[in-house]
């Protein structure tokens, strides 16, 4: 539960490659939380969207880019509609999965799907599926 | 009125009701809906990184189509095609550096793409260019006595940027159902996400959302939900069967593009609504309500 | 000719850090007409200034150059030291060095100190053909004109008026009193609003010195401060209120009920009606768009039963004309409305109500007797969810700004309801507690300790209903959980805007207001009080958001500020204004299109440009729009300007 904060948790490359990915300024969070109080998939999240924000200006990479919460976004874009300060959650979401997917690590697997499964499925729940989730 | 069509891939297979009952009314409509040649798929969903030009491609080349047939319109009826076509146009329009890196790398294409075609989705059309009180007009079975649930999904209302309605309260789809006699159902669930892609791999995630959704529709008195996205159609209707598995309690209820609700209420003949593609069976509650004859 | 000194200051580095001064000092000692020219740390202070009066006695100077900061800060200071040694206050020009000079070019030393020199040179060429000038002087109309009737209005009032002078109090209610009379209890005393304010209105009411037009709107303004022409609209109230008694009998028979404004719109009045009991004046109006005469030609019950004969269907609109010498703008505030907040319904839900109407419903005179219930259904609601900051701090979508009142009305608001439904809870979802006057703190304290308010931290999503309750979906960032709630009523802490038509009202006044339609006042920090707009001042939330001890003392700082106005024989206008050379002049009236402060006329017989130079500001616009030349600026000549542009070219 200890957290020991210095500089170079606040300055660093991790919040560098976010920033140039998803080009959202997180200091303008101000922690209301209505992206959390508004999100449809909170309930299966670990750690809620607005503690995500958080979690990244106190420096915790690790934390944050082994959480359920951000494969679980479902990009409904419902908080960007809501959040007071205009923060683009959808965009740092997208953002903190890339940094992971980048590594060519895949968070799905297609031959996990059965074949019987593949051919019911729309297409676009496959393509927006391997969007999100595959390198 | 002439306007060029994109499709999309999924109404091509597993949303052939949503697209036949579509082309079908606008056909009746007057309007002359060209579908692109070589289209390809948009790449849903839309790519939110800044630094990721090759998944605009996709959706730009389809514009260059539109511009190909000297149109500066296309109209999609998938939401999710809608909010991705919108979104990259809209990314180029303000981005010009962006929209030149793309011409250079399609240099193959005969035509360059300049920002200047309009992306619609047929609900815009319906309202703009026909109109609600027009299409009242030309009902001949009318929906009276049936209790729709809208149901409107996150991509058609939101970003607010690219939504087509007030992403909080939005009314389109329930002017449209009233004009074709329906009474609609107000109910807290009609903006709430299915789970959309996360029904590949994360069954039990959608199982949930649908659940609290449809739910909500049949606890404010709803006999169907009505729809305009191929993935919230699989998620609320193919997933009733789990569903039922997990909340044994579930009534169920049919789901329908809103399209084949239009194509009915218009008179036309019920084969091009294509409701053996249905997952949960319409023909019951269509039946009770006199709009279907025969078996 | 001219004999001028210059003196250059260092303001510590602000200006020597980046500029030579002591070089510049040299270069200009040798520049046509200065007579002496030095620099030294801090020209502003006393030593700076007592070395100003003693070069000038000494080498008989007719004219200053200080070089430092920007005129803004100590224009006056230079020009009330040079007029105590017998020079004319208008023969000192100040050349900006620090503004416009050294912070801006703090990266190159050399270029700076030569732009320095020419800044110097050109502010000399200048004071060469300034003219020595005086300040004009006006009498002054020592009667103030206060517009608005809510608590600041009331205030400021009575404080002129005790300071001897009138005062015309213009308020568009039928009665005074504003918001202040809505209200439950005030915080942090829990004081009746009522039982302190209507002591104040009976003495606005019986004041020699305070003429008071109710149902009244300012119209239109003219002129200028110690000078101003009001034209007030008295409102058809189709009751003669020198005839009426106020026996209330009309009210009592009339047929017609349509929603209460002063109750929020949960209760209903009649279409003849008087605010509330307390009420000054205690006298009705009739609501032309409900009354079912206006309306549908029937009825006139009211008049049949009025024994002194006072109601007048056809009386109309009429209007006075009033000279005041200063102004108090003090219009207020609304809150905004809940129907533009979507995803809260928009406006939809009965049971979702906002700031005020949870005032009417706890206040013990109001339609529910000081007990809340539901406005649907009239049952009192045992789970109550108040949210914070509903539209303020919310830059994407609508104000930017904290509204400063909601977090304490918010607390008060969950104690009256828990003393009134000791077995109900209160929630509370906030973002900040801003608890920063008197006893608030310790106000809130007691809320949480006393009353057991459950505060969450967070922000509400979305609300909808769900039967007969009304679904909450909020945050707790303290828990990082969704919080979701049934609750039986839900009340809103609405942002806090200006009232309705200031916007509109400070046009015809000519006084600036911000995005949001708030008055700007002179200085943010300085002078919170009066405008830009000689003769205006402010009073209230019309200002800015703020709480009743606030209203009270700006309302009180804005009176002493007309008081201290009044208290001059005559009012002196800066002379630094526009000046017509009727030889050249030929009446075109470019001036005049131009003028934003109407103060250029075209006479019609001589077809000249007349300028009025107590309304002439000085802006400069009319001598640039003069093709001729006929028209210019005294002491900023087209020649001084200029030779200003040699001396830099």
């Amino acid at each position: 539960m200890r957290m020991k904060i210095s500089i170079k948790n606040v300055k660093n490359k991790f919040l560098d490659k976010l920033r140039e990915l998803s080009g959202e300024n997180i200091y303008a969070c101000y922690q209301c939380g209505k992206c959390s109080a508004g999100c449809p998939s909170l309930s299966e999240m670990d750690i809620s969207p607005s503690e995500i924000i958080h979690l990244i200006k106190l420096g915790q990479e690790e934390e944050v880019l082994n959480s359920k919460t951000i494969w679980i976004c479902a990009s409904c874009f419902t908080c960007v509609t809501r959040c007071p300060k205009g923060v683009d959650l959808t965009k740092i979401m997208e953002a903190l999965r890339q940094i992971t997917l980048r590594k060519n690590v895949d968070h799905v697997n297609l031959s996990s799907i059965p074949k019987k499964a593949l051919s019911q499925f729309p297409q676009i729940a496959l393509i927006s599926s391997f969007r999100k989730f595959t390198a | 009125m002439k306007i060029s069509y994109f499709p999309g891939c999924t109404l091509k297979t597993t949303a052939k009701n949503f697209e036949e009952s579509a082309l079908a009314s606008l056909s009746f409509l007057g309007i002359d809906v060209v579908e692109l040649p070589r289209w390809n798929c948009c790449g849903t969903v839309y790519s939110l990184t800044d630094d990721d030009l090759m998944h605009q491609i996709a959706p730009v080349r389809n514009l260059i189509r539109v511009k190909e047939q000297k149109d500066t319109r296309v109209v999609t009826l998938c939401s999710m095609c809608y909010n991705t076509l919108k979104r990259a146009n809209n990314l180029v329009k303000e981005d010009e550096e962006k929209l030149n890196k793309l011409n250079d790398f399609m240099y193959r294409e005969n035509v360059k793409y300049d920002g200047k075609v309009e992306v619609l989705h047929l609900l815009e059309v319906l309202k703009n260019e026909v109109g609600f009180s027009e299409i009242a007009k030309k009902v001949k079975r009318s929906l009276k006595g049936l209790r729709v649930a809208n149901y409107y999904g996150c991509l058609l209302l939101r970003p607010p940027e690219v939504g087509l309605d007030d992403p909080e309260h939005p009314t389109i789809l329930n002017d449209l159902l009233h004009s074709l006699g329906a009474e609609v159902i107000d109910y807290p669930y009609e903006t709430e996400c299915c789970g959309s892609y996360h029904t590949v791999v994360n069954v039990d995630l959608v199982v949930e959302r649908a659940y609290d959704i449809l739910n909500s529709a049949i606890s404010q008195g709803a006999e169907a939900v009505v729809l305009s996205c191929p993935l919230c159609n699989f998620n609320l209707d193919n997933r009733q069967k789990e569903i039922k598995k997990k909340f044994p309690d579930f009534k169920g209820i049919p789901v329908f593009y809103f399209t084949q609700l239009l194509a009915l209420s218009l008179g036309l003949d019920e084969r091009v609504c294509r409701f053996e593609l249905n997952f949960v069976n319409p023909y019951p509650l269509l039946k009770s309500k006199h709009l279907i004859t025969g078996a | 000719m001219s004999r001028i000194g210059v003196f250059i200051c260092h303001c510590g580095l602000n200006i020597a850090g980046s500029v030579d001064v002591g070089k510049v000092a040299k270069l200009i000692n040798k520049y046509p007409g200065v007579i002496y020219a030095t620099d030294y740390m801090y020209m502003c202070s006393e030593p700076g200034q007592e070395m100003i009066r003693k070069i000038v006695k000494e080498k008989k100077l007719d004219g200053v150059v200080v070089a430092a900061c920007s005129p803004t800060m100590h224009e006056t200071t230079f020009r009330n030291t040079v007029a105590s040694v017998g020079v004319n206050p208008y023969r000192c020009e100040i050349a900006n060095i620090r503004e416009q000079c050294s912070w801006v070019h703090q990266h190159d030393k050399e270029k700076a100190t030569e732009k320095a020199q020419e800044i110097i040179e050109a502010a000399i060429e200048k004071l060469r053909l300034n003219k020595s000038l005086t300040p004009v002087a006006f009498p002054i109309t020592k009667r103030a004109l206060v517009i608005g009737g809510g608590i600041a209005g009331i205030q400021a009032s009575l404080d002129i008026a005790e300071s001897g002078y009138e005062v015309i109090l213009v308020e568009k209610n039928q009665s005074i009193g504003g918001h202040m009379l809505q209200l439950s209890e005030t915080f942090p005393t829990l004081d009746c609003p009522q039982c302190i304010a209507t002591p104040k209105m009976v003495q606005v009411d019986q004041h020699p010195k305070i003429k008071l037009y109710a149902y009244s709107e300012v119209e239109e303004v003219s002129g200028y401060v110690g000078n101003f022409k009001v034209k007030i609209r008295k409102k058809a109230s189709f009751v003669d209120w020198d005839k009426c008694t106020g026996c209330g009998l009309c009210i009592e028979k009339c047929p017609r009920k349509v929603p209460s404004e002063f109750d929020e719109y949960l209760a209903k009045r009649k279409a003849i009606y008087t605010l509330f009991p307390q009420a000054v004046p205690n006298k009705p109006v009739i609501d032309s768009k409900s009354c079912l005469y206006f309306t549908k030609g029937r009825c006139r019950i009211c008049e049949k039963n009025c024994s002194v004969k006072a109601i007048n269907f056809e009386q109309k609109d009429s209007f006075v004309e009033e000279s005041v010498g200063a102004i108090i703008v003090a219009t207020g505030y609304d809150l905004m409305d809940k129907r533009k907040i979507g995803e809260y319904g928009y406006g939809r839900y009965e049971d979702v109500i906002d700031g005020l109407q949870m005032e009417r419903l706890l206040a013990p005179a109001g339609p529910t007797r000081g007990i809340p219930c539901r406005p649907s259904d009239g049952k009192v609601p045992k789970e109550v969810v108040f949210i914070q900051c509903v539209g303020s701090r919310d830059p994407q979508h609508y104000y930017p700004y904290c509204s400063k009142i909601c977090c304490m009305y918010t607390v008060k608001q969950a104690m009256l309801y828990k003393h009134a439904v000791p077995d109900g809870q209160a929630y509370v979802f906030y973002m900040d507690i801003r608890c920063n006057g008197k006893g608030y703190e310790e106000f809130l304290q007691r809320g949480l300790e006393e009353d057991k308010i459950l505060y969450i931290r967070g922000r509400v999503s979305k609300l909808f209903k769900n039967g007969d309750k009304i679904e909450v979906w909020g945050a707790d960032t303290l828990t990082g959980r969704k919080i979701e709630i049934s609750a039986d009523m839900v009340v809103l802490a609405m942002a806090m805007v200006p009232s309705e038509g200031v916007k509109k009202l400070a046009e015809r006044l000519r006084i600036a207001t911000d995005d949001y339609g708030f008055l700007t006042e002179a200085h943010p920090k300085l002078r919170p009080v009066e405008s830009l707009t000689s003769g205006y001042f402010f009073a209230g939330a019309a200002q800015g958001p703020k709480d009743i001890p606030e209203t009270v003392a700006q309302a009180s700082a804005a009176a002493s500020k007309v008081v201290s106005l009044f208290s001059q024989d005559v009012l002196h206008r800066e002379p630094i204004v526009a000046s017509v050379d009727e030889e050249v002049c030929t009446g075109c009236g470019s001036c005049e299109s131009v003028c934003a402060y109407d103060a250029i006329e075209i006479d019609p017989i001589k077809k000249k440009a007349v300028v009025n130079i107590a309304i002439c500001e000085g802006c400069g616009a009319c001598s640039a729009a003069c093709p001729s030349g006929a028209m210019q600026h005294t002491n900023f000549t087209k020649r001084q300007i200029f030779e200003m542009v040699d001396a830099f070219t």
